[in-house]
């Protein structure tokens, strides 16, 4: 396997009449051909930002003002438009959230579907059509062929998102990324919108890129996890690991706040005191510092580096807490505690 | 929840039906009905939570909002204490919302913008001429600490809150008049996860302290799992299935509750593999539901009777509807 994606330490921020605000501060993960990574995190904490950034979709107050993304051998973080628009949609496409609105209501579903087939792998307006049917068919969609010539509204949640990976995997991407593609669907639609996935990436060898706030969606999909809050990665390693032998405090936190259905009855819910910190006032040193139940003295002044766990290339985090010295500094802490 | 069998129910929902109906042409003529809540029935005892799930369209909060009268139900009963919430005036229910509270999914748009939150929180009892000014006032401040707030937010706006934050204004909202029941209407799908734990906690806590019952309404079965002590399965505005929650997590009668339990992905990699049921197809429409089961047309069981006959809710302490139930052995 090769690499095919690498994000390096990227800083989006976007102009404001407050002034400048990074919404996204050193996020760094890498992906090779056909391998899934989930970013996870809460609202706000930068996940579709990068996405974004990748894709150079920000707004126009926005952009990468830091660092490099390599996708396959080339930096297209400063990329030239006319290079972008060559990249998106046969490269790398994406999914959005909400197949509602990501589908254009006035145009038919055929005519959405062929643009991108037209241009990138210039086929005819004929072997599009057909192209597009085929496309249709696998992502499971029945009467294709009818399908096709009606309108985003006559279809479901479901269907319409069938219709928008469909669009997305047209041009055979090297890179899929899909931003909370099932958080609108119904449980039993998100199950087979999932299983669809699984299956085109057996077949496809798309290496993707899903974000999404669901663990249980991590578990059921991600090779590997980057953790994100507050515009940074806090932890990332491959699914088993984060989910037998979390670390960082948040993902620990996280953890053990869903509600799941596999809990014991009376198992009451860990949550996480207050509230994630605001872009226009990020604290100096550890974003989680407010909320971790581990905060030392010195997360309040140094900003923690995501580092690999013990020579393990695999495990890396954001925290004060694995350093071998600071061992000690959480003993004394907990002294202190106790002694007050 | 043993004792709470042999208590009186607190609120009785018998043959509940709420119909919208389809206009079309110039004169508006009515050419069908969406059939939201069809012939729902359930009984809700004091100090329990009843959990309501199913997915979207299965008429979840139309049974909600029909249990406060927020909704005039086409047919059926709402019985309150032994009164017809449906048929008494208007008058009679206004005193009667001081026991029957509401409590919203998304707590962006059911808080006024232009209140301040201290306003926001005397108003029920202004509105129901129970408290002078500064008898509010103090309410509004005990009340705020309950649900975890200080008192001194009170002359901040909606605005200045967290997601997180102005749930628990909503709370406080529902708690000011000591309400006996209160819907709590998905109060935690539009939070994240770190905060959806902590409006559950509070919601849970504030049921012991304050002896609350509870309607539970959401899609997210693990929140429901966690606060209810019943649940009511619903799909198409019917009942389904209904028992408490072990036995519905545990012994699951109903094929739709089996595949709404397989379909929930679980936070487990190790168990990704695993042999997961997935149904295939949409939700019907409710404007034209399937004759017989309404489930039938996505049921991997269906035979021909489901197509045909409206399988009767039945049991004793487990009622299912369902004309081939799944054995215990087989769940």
């Amino acid at each position: 396997m090769s690499e095919l994606l690498k994000v390096d330490k990227i800083k989006t921020e976007f102009q404001t009449e407050k002034g400048p605000v990074t919404s996204v501060d050193e996020v760094s993960f890498d992906l090779n051909e056909g391998e899934t990574i989930c970013l996870v995190g809460e609202s706000g904490c930068g996940k579709s930002v990068t996405s974004l950034s990748i894709m150079h979709l920000l707004d126009r107050n926005g952009s990468v003002t830091q660092g490099s993304i390599l996708f396959d051998g080339k930096d297209i973080a400063h990329a030239k438009e006319a290079e972008m628009r060559k990249i998106r949609g046969n490269d790398i496409s994406m999914i959005f959230q909400e197949p509602m609105t990501s589908l254009n209501p006035v145009l038919t579903i055929g005519d959405q579907l062929t643009e991108g087939i037209k241009l990138h792998m210039k086929l005819s307006k004929n072997e599009a059509r057909n192209y597009a049917i085929e496309m249709l068919k696998k992502v499971g969609i029945p009467r294709a062929e009818g399908i096709i010539d009606e309108y985003p509204h006559k279809l479901s949640g479901g269907m319409r998102q069938r219709v928008m990976i469909a669009m997305a995997l047209s041009c055979r991407p090297k890179l899929l990324i899909a931003d909370e593609p099932t958080t609108a669907l119904d449980v039993t639609i998100q199950a087979q919108i999932l299983k669809l996935m699984k299956n085109l990436r057996e077949d496809s060898n798309t290496a993707i890129i899903l974000i999404t706030h669901d663990l249980g969606v991590v578990a059921e999909m991600a090779d590997k996890v980057a953790v994100m809050y507050a515009g940074q990665v806090v932890e990332e390693t491959d699914v088993y690991t984060l989910f037998d032998n979390p670390k960082h405090p948040y993902t620990l936190g996280l953890m053990k706040s869903i509600p799941h259905i596999t809990n014991p009855d009376d198992m009451r819910l860990n949550s996480i005191p207050g509230s994630v910190p605001s872009v226009h006032n990020m604290p100096k040193g550890c974003r989680f510092y407010d909320r971790c139940p581990h905060a030392m003295k010195r997360c309040l002044e140094e900003k923690p580096e995501l580092k690999p766990i013990e020579d393990k290339q695999a495990h890396s985090i954001r925290c004060f807490l694995y350093e071998k010295e600071e061992q000690e500094y959480e003993t004394k802490h907990a002294e202190k505690e106790v002694s007050s | 929840m043993p004792s709470v069998e042999k208590k009186e129910p607190l609120l009785q929902v018998k043959n509940l039906k709420k119909y919208y109906p389809i206009k079309k042409g110039v004169i508006s003529r009515t050419v069908g009905y969406v059939k939201a809540v069809d012939d729902v029935s359930f009984d809700i005892y004091p100090g329990e939570t009843m959990g309501l799930v199913g997915e979207s369209g299965c008429g979840k909060s139309t049974t909600g909002r029909s249990l406060v009268r927020l909704e005039d139900p086409t047919a059926g009963q709402v019985l309150f204490q032994g009164k017809d919430l449906a048929s008494i005036s208007h008058n009679e229910m206004r005193k009667l919302r001081t026991d029957l509270q509401i409590i919203f999914q998304d707590p962006y748009s059911s808080l006024n913008p232009r209140k301040r939150v201290g306003d926001l929180l005397a108003e029920p009892l202004v509105a129901h001429k129970l408290a002078t000014k500064s008898e509010a006032d103090k309410k509004v401040n005990e009340i705020l600490e309950i649900v975890g707030l200080s008192k001194q937010y009170k002359n901040r706006y909606p605005h200045q809150f967290s997601g997180g934050q102005r749930q628990r204004i909503g709370i406080a909202r529902a708690l000011m008049l000591h309400p006996k029941l209160i819907i709590c209407d998905e109060p935690v799908s539009a939070l994240d996860v770190s905060i959806q734990a902590q409006v559950l906690n509070l919601l849970k806590d504030l049921q012991k302290g304050l002896n609350l019952t509870y309607v539970f309404i959401a899609h997210g079965l693990g929140a429901v799992k966690y606060i209810s002590d019943r649940i009511t399965v619903m799909y198409l505005g019917k009942v389904m299935e209904l028992a408490t929650t072990r036995e519905i997590f545990e012994h699951p009668k109903h094929p739709y509750t089996e595949i709404l339990l397989n379909a929930y992905p679980i936070p487990n990699p190790h168990m990704r593999d695993r042999n997961q049921m997935v149904v295939e197809g949409d939700v019907p429409s409710p404007a034209n539901p399937p004759k017989g089961c309404v489930f039938h047309t996505r049921c991997p069981f269906a035979k021909d009777i489901c197509r045909e006959k409206v399988p009767a809710l039945t049991g004793k302490d487990h009622l299912v509807a369902c004309h081939f139930p799944l054995e215990p052995v087989n769940a």
